[in-house]
């Protein structure tokens, strides 16, 4: 009961369609971002090493390695602020969290492409 | 009568406003409710609404808490009063609720049996919330009042968790009333004021507000327009 009342408030927060996309993907997340008055798109790319929580909460982690630092970005899935995250490339992954990630710099860092079926 | 309703805790969750932010909110499943008993100055001594909320189950029903709202429930002091000629007091004619509380004020614009909805805080910005707290049973002074307890070393022996001294010494030789100390924590009355009002619903009868609200989910609330200015 009080299960479906918190689905039928959290529907009008949750986009209609979702971004597809899987741990393991590199994706460019665009965000909208305010300078002032004006809203600008900022891109975002790197590697999706986690999603977590569900609902309106449901956030994803994408890390990228700038000027030899990793820096790592936490979304909220379905934040209106979020314009549209596009997949670059998809890869193999064999776990949810790609934590090991972090440890590792230059080319230990790659995943192995995943290329889908042609049909 | 202040505007209000009664309603019952759902959970919290989190939206976005139109700006894109996330708001943090409480649902709250309110009304509808019955006018169960209008309180007047002249028979009552104040005036007030009396509102129910959620019918009682019939096996769980006390015969007076049925006769508080039932026209047709005979019984020998009704017949014996209005043999007398004696007025009786009218009935709202609905079920028995299962929570009953009553808003001060004046009883202008409703009447007993009427149904009141979400829609009565429809232009409402921001609300009191009344409920009864989580239960924490016996609870030490850390929990209770917020105190730093005692030094993890150093030479504090199986008293970490402790509050100090309660007290002086021969002078006043005694402790002073209300000293803080452990406790039941929790399970009380609580009123949380001047809460915003996020959306109401009127369609499903859900009312969202920002932030936390006194109790435990499926717990009972008093929802009322708040007095803060």
């Amino acid at each position: 009961m009080s299960h479906k009342i918190m689905e039928l408030v959290e529907k009008s927060s949750l986009k209609e369609e979702a971004p597809e996309f899987e741990v393991g993907d590199t994706v460019d997340v665009h965000t909208k971002i305010l300078e002032g008055e004006k809203e600008r798109i900022q891109v975002f790319n790197g590697t999706v090493i986690a999603r977590s929580g569900a609902g309106t909460r449901e956030m994803f982690t994408v890390r990228r390695i700038v000027a030899g630092e990793g820096v790592e970005r936490k979304f909220p899935l379905h934040s209106p602020r979020i314009e549209k995250v596009e997949v670059k490339r998809r890869s193999v992954v064999r776990r949810a969290k790609l934590y090991f990630l972090r440890d590792r710099i230059g080319k230990a860092t790659r995943l192995k492409e995943r290329r889908l079926p042609r049909n | 009568m202040s505007k209000g309703i009664l309603g019952r805790k759902v959970g919290m969750t989190q939206i976005y406003d139109e700006t894109g932010q996330v708001v943090p909110v409480t649902v709250l499943e309110a009304g509808p409710c019955h006018v169960t008993q209008l309180r007047t100055e002249e028979r009552d001594g104040y005036s007030a609404v009396q509102l129910g909320y959620l019918d009682k189950p019939k096996r769980l029903v006390s015969r007076s808490e049925a006769g508080h709202v039932a026209k047709n429930l005979k019984t020998n002091r009704k017949r014996k009063r209005s043999a007398a000629g004696i007025e009786l007091p009218p009935k709202p004619d609905c079920n028995p609720k299962r929570f009953v509380r009553e808003l001060k004020g004046s009883t202008d614009g409703y009447e007993l049996g009427q149904e009141v909805t979400v829609g009565v805080l429809s232009d409402i910005a921001r609300v009191d919330i009344v409920g009864t707290s989580k239960g924490r049973g016996f609870a030490g002074v850390m929990k209770r009042h917020n105190f730093s307890g005692q030094r993890a070393s150093h030479g504090v022996k199986k008293c970490h968790r402790h509050a100090g001294g309660t007290g002086m010494s021969a002078y006043p030789s005694r402790l002073f009333k209300g000293k803080r100390m452990a406790g039941q924590y929790g399970n009380a009355k609580t009123t949380s004021r001047n809460i915003k009002v996020v959306k109401v619903d009127e369609e499903n009868g859900l009312l969202l507000v920002n932030g936390a609200v006194p109790g435990p989910n499926g717990g009972y609330v008093v929802i009322k327009e708040t007095n803060t200015l």
